[in-house]
């Protein structure tokens, strides 16, 4: 079995994973971030992508409105690239609890949050498209983060600084341990099937939702996690502006947050008791625009192209065994009284990856006897080339000023050039072995716009034929599954002109290629 | 300023002009019935052009169309064709497909089996008739014949490689050459631009030299869908006749060629045999109170009605407007016919999206008697002047099953027999 050595493993590409590598590599610390799928496959990239203020966790959860109220800023300064600073507003409609409104200022002033209040006619101003039946409005600092970006350039600046590599499809099947340490991990490359050995001095669980799962292969039975599935839409349009936030306490569909051209909207909360293959239900997606309708009447009535659902790990303190304690904080679990180099950090929000990132990397650090201080916070994140193609409006903006005609639009709905894909395929984190369409939509916009995908999916593929990286079947199978994981966030939300264009789809993708009976259609 | 309506009176309205609609006025047409024909192109411009009767059913590939119809009576006695003989669904083939053929597009005769056609990704689809400037390419491959694709640069969507990539290991001697479309300078290639500019003598002299030069010892050589608009038989031979090889079409992405082409000649060749014709028209309205059914629309020079003793509803399914999808129910938004459908949103569509089942929304439709009379909500004819055909019916699965054409044109046949029994009487 082939060995790999590095000074630490992290197991989990969330954006927590990838802050993790990021934080070490600066250091001067080497690591292996290996992930099962790719970037953000979990919570990370199933989200808002909201870059909280911390006004949201005011009434019920100080310490981390305190800790969004400061990670925000310090985002804001490092990776303004990966961030958009909408604003944001609470606002409360006939009917919604007025105490909650008559605290709010005095509870954001307790936790530092800057907090504005408006009238409702100014908040319709600002927001047209609000309730007219609006009885307080407060404005806000919130802003939206592009997960996938902000875990791209993490990956990339870690790969910069101290030849740190990534991963994805790599599974952990075990821990070799010894002397009450753990010696390697022994993966398995998911894409050939092969099982390897990565040595390590330490190794780190970001595992996430996962992290129980993971910490119970390190023999560590003190990680308790709570899962809460939460679905969201994506629609068709931008609705807003700013984020809009319900002024009450945390419920379904209380939060319409934009994100470059579309909105997203949710969330719903439901206890699970399984996290793999988690799927939005027609209840769900139904819920999230029943509630959502109060705040904004004609979320009823528009296009939504998407539903996707993730699950939120809560960390439950092993003492109380009450859900009503279950914190929205993060936890680091340093495992110290059953293996000496193993640590586990899970729970938290997008918000505060960097603040998690740095804390774990101090632990592991401070054991690995380093004592370079952390930097995360002060150095710049990169704009790297290959990493900037998630952003709504990179590839177009591109496009236009680039002016090469023969460098055609292959997904037309976002305008992403080849070009795109060619600089994704060679430079992009984790692109070093044959990418997939999936790997390459998560690494651009390819597949975000109405058509999700469905005639891009055969474009790209066409132009990857034709430039030799898909010299066999190959190229179909990627098709025929990156095809199967839109469809996951389409079904929930086909009605309308979605319903014309999934016929459409499954005309292509189907009637005309046969990707439904692959092995019948190719001999 | 208000304009009168003008008015078109026809024994026979039909509304839907894609592959239902004008097969059902080829019929009408042929047996003298005065007939007008409007509404939306619908899903003419996406068709390969491949016209299918049964490729697949249960999940499985149909070799032999004609057995699994006959069977279907008992399978899947709903399905439209299982109202249907064989009989007549490959008479109403072969009506179809000689109006068309004496109209300057021949397509191969309905043979006893199914053909493996090839697609644009490099798979094959089965279908039953196909044009004859495609059908090159199911001889090359039975044949296992030297072979040469080409691309062009531009044209995207389609790619010379891919096909030959995935067809390789069955087929060693086809190759793949990406060239520069003699026309064209730079930037995106369409389909359609490329087709009429090779309506052109010279610019297929131009071609037909850098083919000749490219593909080596091929004896056949196959092209992406773009062998001209109008007479595309002729170009082809043009071209057979400058490299001295075999040349066949393979289809594009939508909107493609073969389409175009059908939907263009029915627009020429309707006027010509006195149909009424007002295309790219959506129908606003129906009236049943009438002694006549009347249809409202409009056009660029002002409102329209359409005042006819039957009508027949080609309008298609959600791609074409024949039927909505509402945030929880299928509606029929023209005639508001009842929509046999699932029960809930929830049971539209399967949780994998190629699942061998398929999806339960695709068998919803238009239930109709065995004249192709649409049902009302009482279960009885929703109005004895009021015909339907095509994949609006329900119990058939025109994507999955591969027999969205053989729906069209045989239930067209089967509808318009029904016509003109019943203004007979």
């Amino acid at each position: 079995m082939a060995t790999i050595e590095t000074q630490v493993l992290i197991i989990g590409g969330g954006v927590t994973g990838a802050g993790i590598m990021r934080d070490l590599s600066l250091r001067g610390i080497h690591c292996i971030l290996i992930e099962k799928k790719d970037l953000c496959a979990g919570a990370s990239g199933g989200n808002h992508g909201l870059l909280h203020s911390g006004a949201r966790y005011v009434s019920n959860d100080l310490q981390s409105a305190v800790e969004c109220q400061a990670e925000g800023a310090t985002l804001k300064s490092i990776a303004p690239h990966c961030i958009e600073e909408t604003g944001g507003l609470f606002v409360g409609v006939e009917g919604d609890d007025e105490s909650f409104a008559a605290a709010f200022p005095s509870l954001c002033s307790t936790a530092g949050i800057d907090c504005e209040e408006i009238s409702s006619a100014a908040a319709r101003e600002l927001e047209p498209v609000l309730s007219d039946k609006l009885v307080s409005a407060f404005r806000v600092a919130d802003a939206t983060i592009d997960p996938f970006h902000l875990a791209l350039e993490n990956v990339a600046q870690a790969t910069t600084a101290c030849a740190s590599n990534y991963m994805p499809y790599c599974r952990i099947l075990r821990f070799d341990s010894a002397n009450g340490r753990l010696q390697a991990a022994v993966c398995e490359d998911m894409r050939s099937g092969e099982t390897f050995r990565i040595e390590a001095l330490q190794f780190v669980n970001a595992g996430g939702a996962w992290a129980m799962n993971i910490a119970s292969l390190a023999g560590c039975t003190d990680v308790h996690l709570l899962w809460s599935k939460g679905t969201l839409l994506i629609s068709h349009d931008r609705i807003t502006a700013h984020v809009i936030n319900r002024l009450r306490p945390p419920g379904d569909g209380d939060i319409l947050v934009p994100g470059g051209t579309v909105s997203v909207l949710g969330t719903t909360s439901v206890r699970v008791e399984s996290i793999d293959n988690l799927r939005p239900t027609v209840e769900e997606v139904n819920a999230n625009i029943t509630e959502a309708r109060a705040m904004i009447p004609s979320l009823e009535g528009i296009r939504y192209i998407r539903a996707f659902s993730r699950v939120r790990p809560l960390v439950q303190t092993i003492t109380t065994g009450d859900d009503r304690n279950v914190a929205r904080s993060f936890s680091l679990f340093e495992h110290s009284d059953c293996v000496d180099n193993f640590c586990t950090i899970t729970g938290g929000k997008l918000t505060t990856y960097r603040l998690m990132a740095e804390k774990t990397a101090d632990l592991v650090a401070a054991r690995l006897g380093n004592t370079r201080p952390c930097t995360t916070h002060t150095t710049p994140l990169p704009d790297a080339a290959s990493c900037k193609w998630t952003t709504p409006g990179a590839s177009p903006r591109y496009w236009y000023s680039a002016k090469k005609p023969e460098d055609m639009i292959l997904c037309e709905c976002e305008m992403v050039p080849q070009s795109a894909i060619d600089e994704v395929i060679r430079h992009a984190p984790g692109a070093q072995k044959k990418i997939s369409l999936e790997g390459i939509a998560l690494r651009t916009r390819a597949g975000k716009g109405p058509c999700q995908g469905s005639f891009c999916g055969i474009r790209i593929a066409s132009h990857l034929y034709d430039k030799k990286h898909y010299t066999d079947t190959t190229g179909l199978y990627h098709m025929r599954d990156f095809f199967s994981e839109r469809f996951k966030g389409m079904r929930s939300v086909i009605w309308g002109r979605q319903m014309a264009q999934m016929e459409l789809a499954e005309a292509l993708h189907c009637g005309l290629l046969g990707l439904e009976n692959l092995d019948a259609s190719t001999s | 300023m208000h304009t009168p309506p003008r008015t078109i009176t026809a024994d026979l309205a039909i509304i839907g002009t894609g592959l239902a609609g004008t097969a059902a006025a080829v019929f009408a047409s042929n047996r003298n019935i005065a007939c007008a024909i409007a509404g939306n192109t619908g899903a003419l411009a996406y068709t390969t052009g491949y016209f299918d009767l049964l490729g697949f059913f249960d999940g499985r590939f149909v070799g032999d169309p004609w057995d699994a119809l006959a069977k279907m009576q008992q399978t899947a006695p709903q399905h439209p064709l299982a109202g249907i003989s064989p009989e007549d669904v490959h008479r109403a083939f072969t009506e179809f497909i000689t109006f068309i053929g004496d109209n300057g597009i021949t397509y191969s005769q309905p043979g006893s089996d199914n053909l493996r056609a090839l697609t644009p990704a490099g798979t094959l689809k089965p279908t039953l008739c196909l044009p004859a400037t495609m059908a090159k390419g199911v001889e090359a491959i039975s044949r296992k014949a030297a072979c040469t694709v080409f691309g062009f640069h531009g044209l995207k969507g389609f790619s010379a490689n891919q096909i030959a990539a995935n067809l390789q290991n069955g087929w060693p001697k086809i190759e793949a050459r990406q060239i520069q479309f003699p026309t064209h300078l730079q930037g995106e290639l369409y389909a359609e631009v490329a087709a009429r500019s090779l309506e052109v003598p010279a610019n297929r002299k131009l071609l037909a030299r850098i083919l000749d030069s490219e593909a080596g010892q091929s004896d056949y050589i196959g092209l992406p869908a773009i062998l001209g608009i109008h007479r595309p038989d002729n170009i082809l031979h043009d071209l057979e006749q400058l490299t001295g090889r075999r040349i066949f079409e393979i289809p594009t992405m939508p909107p493609s060629v073969p389409g175009i082409r059908l939907r263009e000649m029915f627009e020429q060749q309707f006027p010509q045999r006195d149909i009424a014709m007002t295309p790219q028209q959506r129908i606003e309205r129906l009236d049943f109170t009438g002694e006549t059914i009347a249809l409202h629309l409009k056009d660029n020079h002002g409102p329209i009605v359409i005042s006819a003793k039957t009508a027949l509803l080609a309008t298609g399914r959600f791609l074409s407007g024949g039927l909505k999808a509402r945030f929880d129910s299928i509606d029929e938004p023209l005639a508001g016919l009842p929509v046999h459908q699932p029960s809930s949103r929830e049971q539209w569509y399967q949780n994998e999206y190629l699942d061998s089942r398929g999806h339960e929304i695709h068998q919803a439709g238009i239930e109709c008697d065995a004249s192709f009379r649409p049902l009302g909500k009482d279960g009885r004819v929703f109005d004895p002047r009021l015909f339907s055909a095509g994949i609006i019916l329900a119990h058939q699965d025109w994507i999955r099953q591969r027999c969205g054409a053989g729906v069209a044109i045989a239930t067209a046949y089967r509808a318009v027999q029904a016509v003109e029994d019943f203004l007979a009487e």
